[in-house]
């Protein structure tokens, strides 16, 4: 059994080919670990294997999925109280286009409420462990996703980065994640957070498997009018080195005074791949990022006035809890609220409904799209001298449960270095560094838009050399 | 200080929604309907599901574009759908995607009102408020109606160019005939698929500008309209002549009492908070779509009104009323036709009111008994003299009720004008003879005393003969110039 659950998702396909392993055997041996999770990181496990689906590319190699990917018959929550036991009649483009390239659903993961949060401590049904260190938060807000993959609870899974909820729950779980270009991926059915960042993407144990999973999940969907057909197939990468290849440092995120919040672990880490990118090839540089520092204010402008849209359906109407529903409209719809939106969301609800707000909106939400397109423009200009823009994803390891939640100002902080790419719409990948102090560190690099296999293949080039183990986590 | 004495003039603007005849909704594909169970023609879109996603409808597009051509407005190459915020359970995603800022179609004019602007955005979901009172107020419980929910509307906005509430009213109908011949709306104001809020103001009469205004919610019918509008102006007009002021408000007009109350007053107004809806893109109009939309674009009733005054001659009225009306303009045309030479298009015209009275106004005179060229024979029958206008009308008569030729039907029952060869100058001569009275004044030139003679002759003939081909003929017998 736990021979299965060493290999890579890629490695159980080839296998599961070759006819050489069970997809029903892989199913249960997943299945079972899943159900037996102790770091809270399921939401929900399919209680048995669905009916193997001959000749898929997939092979049945089961994948988890963010629990805010609707999935028809089975729980959705987007980690929320308010939708506690809704199951929607639909699922998600994604979701669905996985089953039918034969990756069945395993089970949803938790997450923090609404995709809002950097540790998965926002979430309705509590926090989930990190398996490096279960008195760590595994980040956020794919932490589900991230802790099962780490764990072994999943052979792969799926979530959504918004301004880093893949990348950085990826880091601090020593895993690869994608977050691709805007518009890649099809967002209907994705619960959403704020619409113009959200992109789904994987969370795998290596970069291969984050190939393979992305190549099945991008396409344009007639359902979501800001999906593009993705001008080439995504390919299995085998770089084994970066020559020819120019990485930017951003002086803004990375300089010191900007910098001085990154942990030293995490620099060192930083420091000694950029000094293996060099060995492989690569032309190292620092470069600018002009309006970077103010990504991460335009980013708590412009995603929580989405958000502020997107979450007033969640009114005990049609569907998701009702509190006071004998009582007149105007009580029923904020006692509904209040019980059913945790503190964050709620803060960040009132952050957007008040940058929208009539006399308010020029000031907040209009120059926060301003410096939008200045961070787009910022990235193009960089583009031009450099192949891809590099920083460690996280500027901290994995911190102890509990440690930030009174200062969600802090708590942002940790965004700092992965809220402009999806402001820009550019795609990055976040892949294992090494360890600090036994923790994983992330480093991560962001091209031009649709440059996902060129970042797959430095990153795999990358990979090889560092030779990160993430086994310890499974064990 | 007062104000009375002064004369005050109304100022008015309309904003019209109408939805349209589109076969989905605005933003999924749930089927338009009208009267069915309620809730069957849902889906995740249009009950706003989390993760469910709009996607534009490009029928309605084209409608809109349709629209906007019609009115002369300028066609925007690249428009946006906005969020238009607030909570209700008629909005089942907290929100209503419209357009905003940018609208699809702006500018224009339709005959004497200008067009501010045009724009495309969803209808909501019906409420039924269950309850003695049927309104929210009272109601024991509400329920909705996700059908009529998404259902694709434009909204069309006048400038404040209209003067009285006939105009409004008058409008409003050119409005309604204009979107019934492009074909894309229903146009049904008891349905709800034309619906209409009024701006009103007054102002001194040769002010130039305009006085604070308050709007009129949902008149629900052309009448509903002008005394809704009247009843605002009086209401405003008095306020001001009374010295105080009036007060921008939202206004609802209870038909059966005629009175006004308010909805919410300016401090109440809702704050929308619009901001670009993230999950569509920019609504791109090319010039191939324009093309197709201005290719669907018929000959539309002013216009045709205008060509029926300028190249036939009508009078505007009735150049109106034939060319507001699609079945009747076509049913004339083609009558036109068919006429024969010497038969005018005056004379023609004047024949449809009188079909139309006998076939009741809202009937389709192309589905009447009557052929249009069974009515062009009869206009020239008059007109040839071969029968009288009063016979005419007996023929027409006749052919309402059975069809045929009028010809045939003039032959049939004897009703062929009676001409000099026919024996008239006979029976003008028996007239003469039997009432000398009245010939010597008229052969003294006293043409008021012709009557008893002309009526002689009517009655001997049973109405047969032409008015004016027995006046000619006493004229001609008494040598009277
Ligand atoms: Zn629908």
């Amino acid at each position: 059994m736990s021979e299965l659950i060493e290999l890579s998702a890629a490695q159980a396909v080839a296998r599961l080919r070759a006819r050489e392993i069970d997809a029903s055997e892989l199913f249960e041996a997943y299945r079972e670990r899943a159900a037996a999770d102790e770091l809270n990181a399921f939401t929900w496990v399919a209680s048995a294997a669905p009916e193997p689906v001959a000749d898929t590319a997939l092979c049945g190699v089961p994948v988890a999925v963010k629990d805010l990917f609707c999935t028809e018959g089975v729980p959705s929550q987007a980690g929320s109280r308010i939708l506690e036991g809704y199951r929607p009649p639909y699922t998600a483009t994604v979701v669905a286009r996985l089953a039918a390239a034969g990756a069945p659903l395993l089970g949803k993961t938790n997450q923090d409420e609404f995709a809002m949060g950097s540790s998965n401590e926002n979430s309705g049904f509590g926090p989930v462990l990190n398996p490096w260190d279960r008195s760590r938060v595994p980040g956020g807000s794919s932490g589900g996703s991230a802790a099962a993959v780490a764990a072994g609870l999943a052979p792969w899974a799926i979530g959504t980065d918004t301004g880093g909820s893949i990348r950085q729950p990826a880091a601090l779980c020593g895993l690869v994640g994608v977050k691709p270009t805007y518009g890649a991926c099809s967002r209907y059915g994705m619960i959403a957070f704020a619409s113009s960042l959200d992109q789904a993407g994987p969370l795998t144990r290596d970069v291969t498997d984050a190939a393979l999973l992305l190549s099945h999940m991008v396409g344009h969907d007639p359902m979501d009018s800001t999906s593009v057909a993705f001008p080439e197939p995504i390919t299995l990468p085998s770089a084994e080195d970066l020559r020819g290849l120019r990485f930017g440092v951003p002086e803004e995120l990375l300089g010191d005074q900007a910098g001085a919040g990154i942990e030293p672990g995490v620099r060192a880490s930083f420091e000694a791949t950029l000094a293996l990118a060099e060995e492989l090839g690569a032309e190292v540089d620092t470069c600018r990022l002009p309006h970077a520092p103010h990504a991460l204010s335009a980013y708590y402008l412009i995603a929580p006035a989405e958000a502020s849209a997107n979450l007033a359906r969640f009114d005990g109407v049609r569907y998701g809890s009702r509190v006071a529903g004998d009582r007149d409209l105007e009580t029923m719809y904020s006692e509904t609220r209040a019980a059913g939106f945790g503190p964050e969301v709620k803060r960040r609800i009132m952050l957007g409904t008040y940058a929208l707000s009539s006399g308010y909106y020029d000031a907040f939400y209009g120059t926060a799209l301003k410096v939008r397109t200045k961070i787009a423009e910022d990235f193009r200009e960089a583009f031009r001298r450099f192949d891809f823009v590099v920083t460690p994803t996280s500027p901290w390891t994995a911190f102890p449960l509990g440690s930030k939640t009174d200062d969600p100002l802090a708590m942002y902080l940790n965004d700092f270095c992965t809220v402009p790419m999806p402001l820009a719409g550019i795609p990055a990948i976040s892949l294992p560094s090494g360890l600090a102090d036994g923790l994983p560190v992330g480093f991560q690099l962001a091209g031009p838009a649709f440059s996902e296999n060129r970042l797959l293949e430095a990153a795999h080039a990358l990979e090889r050399a560092i030779g990160f183990d993430g086994s310890r986590a499974r064990a | 200080m007062t104000s009375a004495g002064i004369d005050y003039e109304p100022v008015i603007g309309l904003e019209i929604h109408v939805q349209l005849r589109t076969t989905t909704k605005m933003f999924c594909g749930c089927e338009l309907s009208f009267g069915d169970p309620p809730n069957v023609h849902t889906c995740p879109v249009c009950l706003g599901l989390p993760g469910a996603l709009p996607v534009v409808n490009a029928r309605a597009v084209h409608f809109a574009t349709m629209i906007g051509l019609a009115l002369g407005c300028e066609i925007a190459p690249r428009s946006l759908f906005h969020r238009k915020n607030y909570f209700y359970p008629d909005s089942p995603k907290g929100y209503q995607i419209s357009q905003y800022d940018v609208p699809i179609c702006s500018g224009g004019r339709l005959g004497d009102v200008r067009i501010h602007r045009v724009h495309l955005e969803e209808d909501a979901a019906k409420l039924v408020h269950v309850g003695t009172s049927g309104r929210i107020h009272g109601a024991d419980r509400s329920v909705v109606d996700f059908n009529r929910c998404g259902t694709p509307l434009v909204e069309i906005v006048t400038e404040p160019d209209i003067r009285s509430p006939a105009q409004a009213h008058e409008w409003l109908a050119l409005l309604r005939v204009t979107l019934r011949q492009l074909g894309v709306s229903d146009v049904n104001m008891e349905e709800g698929s034309l619906r209409c809020d009024a701006n009103v103001s007054v102002r001194p009469v040769g002010s130039g500008q305009l006085g604070t205004k308050t709007e009129l919610k949902n008149m629900n019918s052309f009448r509903f309209l002008e005394r809704g509008v009247a009843a605002e102006i009086a209401r405003q007009t008095e306020l001001l002549r009374g010295g105080r002021e009036v007060v921008q408000e939202t206004l609802h007009f209870d038909p059966a009492s005629g009175t006004l109350t308010s909805l919410r007053s300016k401090e109440e107004a809702h704050d929308y908070r619009y901001f670009p809806e993230p999950d569509l893109v920019p609504l791109l109009v090319s010039g191939e779509m324009l093309a197709a939309a201005r290719a669907e674009v018929p000959e539309l009733p002013a216009a045709r009104a205008a060509r029926y005054e300028r190249e036939l001659g009508l009078h505007p009225d009735r150049a109106r009323d034939l060319a507001f009306r699609a079945d009747r303009a076509a049913y004339f045309e083609r009558a036109l036709a068919s006429a024969p030479d010497g038969l005018g298009a005056v004379e023609l015209a004047n024949w449809i009111p009188q079909l139309v009275e006998r076939i009741g106004s809202d009937a389709d005179p192309s589905e009447s008994r009557v052929s249009p060229e069974a009515l062009a024979a009869l206009a020239a029958m008059v007109v040839s003299r071969q029968a009288s206008r009063d016979a005419a009308r007996e023929v027409l008569r006749t052919l309402v009720a059975e069809g045929g030729d009028p010809r045939a039907v003039v032959e049939r029952e004897g009703l062929g004008a009676l001409s000099d060869d026919g024996g008239l100058a006979d029976l003008v001569a028996r007239a003469i003879a039997a009432d000398p009275d009245a010939a010597d004044k008229v052969a003294a030139g006293n043409m008021k005393a012709i009557g008893p003679l002309v009526g002689f002759v009517m009655r001997e003939t049973k109405g047969r003969a032409d008015g004016g081909e027995v006046t000619r003929l006493i004229r001609e017998q008494l040598a009277v110039r």
